[in-house]
């Protein structure tokens, strides 16, 4: 049993060094989710205040609109279709970095997520706080950003990193558009080796082993943050 | 903490590997049965072989994205591929059951017990032969090159430093791996999307199989064909390595319906001779 698996490990990993299409997948994959999330965060936040911002005030009725239609036809549709829609209609007939086609489908898509998470966030300040500020002179704006964001922001964190985690996941149906992040890494050494278990365990192991990484550092920033609190 | 989930992952792990190994080449229900039984029934039990009996029902699988050898129309899966499958059936006087799957599944399909034989266009080749039987071969196709009709590339020399759509997991992705390395091929989950890709500009050239090519590029405009082929080869039906008996008389079956003209008249019905 020991060599079989022994010669199986050989067969998927070393031979014609298949590891590299793992080790180049992984990179490819992390840096997706990375500025796919850092995309998400800039459009989130953009729609949150906006959102925000009209429940409040009353102000950009356009733009709360334009909002909502956004958020709503991105929640509503799978992300895979998403890709391919960016990288086949949108970018139809240009030739274009798929790296940058993947970052911008899952940075509007986790956009939409966490617009929502910023905004349930702001909107458990309690509204006395608002009023407080605003009674003490403070413009909308001010009040926004000195009184309600930093607690508001405070208690998204973890949250926003649990996003981020689900991000991480959801990129692996990159390999439709011929992306080659972990999972099409793993998909490739399985077509070429035709066995189905060490590649796909491989796959899954260094998925659990950054999501466990990622969810570390949740809990780590997760006490830095309520360090001060007196609860 | 920490040595709690390592342990909980190494002893997944190991359980993992163990039913992996457990079951090697038969399915882990009929490795229940070789326990039960003495080794002789135990043989019988191997994968699909049951099934294979007279009034049986086979399941084919196939990847059905691969005109005109097997794709779908009007809800059915049809083509030299489908056809031939049912002429073989009827041989052996079974039922036959498509099963539709991406092309890198198709051998796991098989070698995993869950196909009893695998039809898709396959070329035997030996890295292929490690995991499964290959039957005796009944088509003969080429590796085509579809580039644009504008393109710069005229023959196959052409094809260095440029990028190449391929289907994963495909001879085309094979060959053009070793030929051209990693980095100049893209890799797509269906032949369809690497041509979309290459009409809409976005790579230089697609490989896929002859036939396929010729209905891809027929149906989308702007699109050409390079003269030369790629490479040459013949395609076979797979079978789990431990299945001979139902090798042998798909065998036999073949032998019979090439003699009486069947299958060149099943080929002939799909591909207009050029």
């Amino acid at each position: 049993m020991f060599e079989n698996l022994q010669s199986q490990f050989i067969l998927n990993f070393v031979d014609d060094d298949r590891w590299r299409y793992l080790v180049n997948g992984l990179l490819v994959t992390l840096k997706i989710t990375f500025f796919a999330a850092l995309l998400g965060l800039l459009i989130g936040f953009i729609i949150a205040m906006i959102r925000g911002a009209y429940q409040g005030t009353g102000k950009y009725r356009l733009a709360n609109s334009i909002c909502s239609l956004y958020l709503t036809i991105i929640r509503g549709t799978p992300v895979v279709v998403q890709l391919m829609i960016i990288y086949f209609v949108i970018f139809g007939s240009v030739r274009i970095d798929k790296s940058l086609v993947a970052i911008l489908a899952f940075g509007i898509n986790s956009g939409a997520y966490q617009a929502e998470i910023f905004r349930s966030g702001i909107q458990a300040i309690p509204r006395g706080q608002y009023e407080a500020g605003r009674s003490l002179g403070f413009s909308y704006k001010q009040t926004m950003l000195t009184v309600i964001m930093p607690q508001a922001i405070k208690n998204v964190v973890p949250t926003l990193l649990n996003e981020f985690i689900a991000l991480l996941k959801e990129t692996s149906v990159a390999g439709y558009i011929a992306l080659e992040d972990l999972t099409k890494g793993g998909d490739i050494i399985r077509s070429r080796t035709y066995s189905a278990f060490m590649p796909l365990i491989a796959v899954a192991l260094i998925y659990l082993l950054l999501v466990l990484l990622m969810e570390q550092g949740v809990k780590l920033i997760e006490r830095r943050l309520h360090k001060y609190d007196k609860r | 903490m920490r040595k709690k989930i390592m342990s909980v992952i190494i002893a997944s792990a190991m359980i993992m590997s163990l039913s992996a190994c457990g079951s090697g080449s038969s399915s882990a229900a009929s490795t229940e049965k070789a326990s039960e039984a003495v080794s002789e029934a135990a043989e019988e039990a191997a994968a699909g072989t049951e099934n294979a009996s007279a009034g049986g029902k086979l399941v084919m699988a196939t990847n059905a994205e691969f005109p005109p050898y097997e794709y779908h129309e009007n809800d059915e899966i049809v083509g030299i591929d489908a056809e031939i499958a049912a002429a073989i059936a009827k041989e052996l006087g079974c039922e036959i059951e498509i099963e539709d799957i991406a092309f890198d599944s198709v051998i796991p399909e098989v070698t995993s017990g869950k196909a009893d034989f695998g039809m898709a266009g396959m070329t035997v080749t030996d890295e292929r032969k490690q995991s499964v039987n290959f039957s005796d071969t009944y088509a003969v196709a080429k590796q085509s090159v579809i580039v644009k009709e504008d393109s710069d590339i005229t023959d196959i020399d052409g094809l260095k430093d440029r990028v190449i759509g391929v289907q994963t997991g495909t001879t085309g992705d094979l060959y053009a791996t070793d030929d051209y390395g990693d980095g100049n091929i893209e890799r797509y989950s269906k032949g369809m999307e690497a041509v979309q890709a290459l009409s809409q500009g976005k790579i230089d050239a697609v490989i896929i199989d002859n036939e396929p090519a010729k209905v891809y590029v027929a149906e989308n405009t702007g699109l050409k064909l390079l003269d030369s082929a790629y490479t040459e080869e013949e395609y076979a039906i797979c079978v789990a390595l431990d299945n001979t008996e139902l090798l042998d008389k798909i065998n036999a079956a073949l032998a019979k319906l090439k003699d009486d003209g069947t299958i060149d008249g099943i080929v002939a019905k799909y591909i207009k001779s050029e």
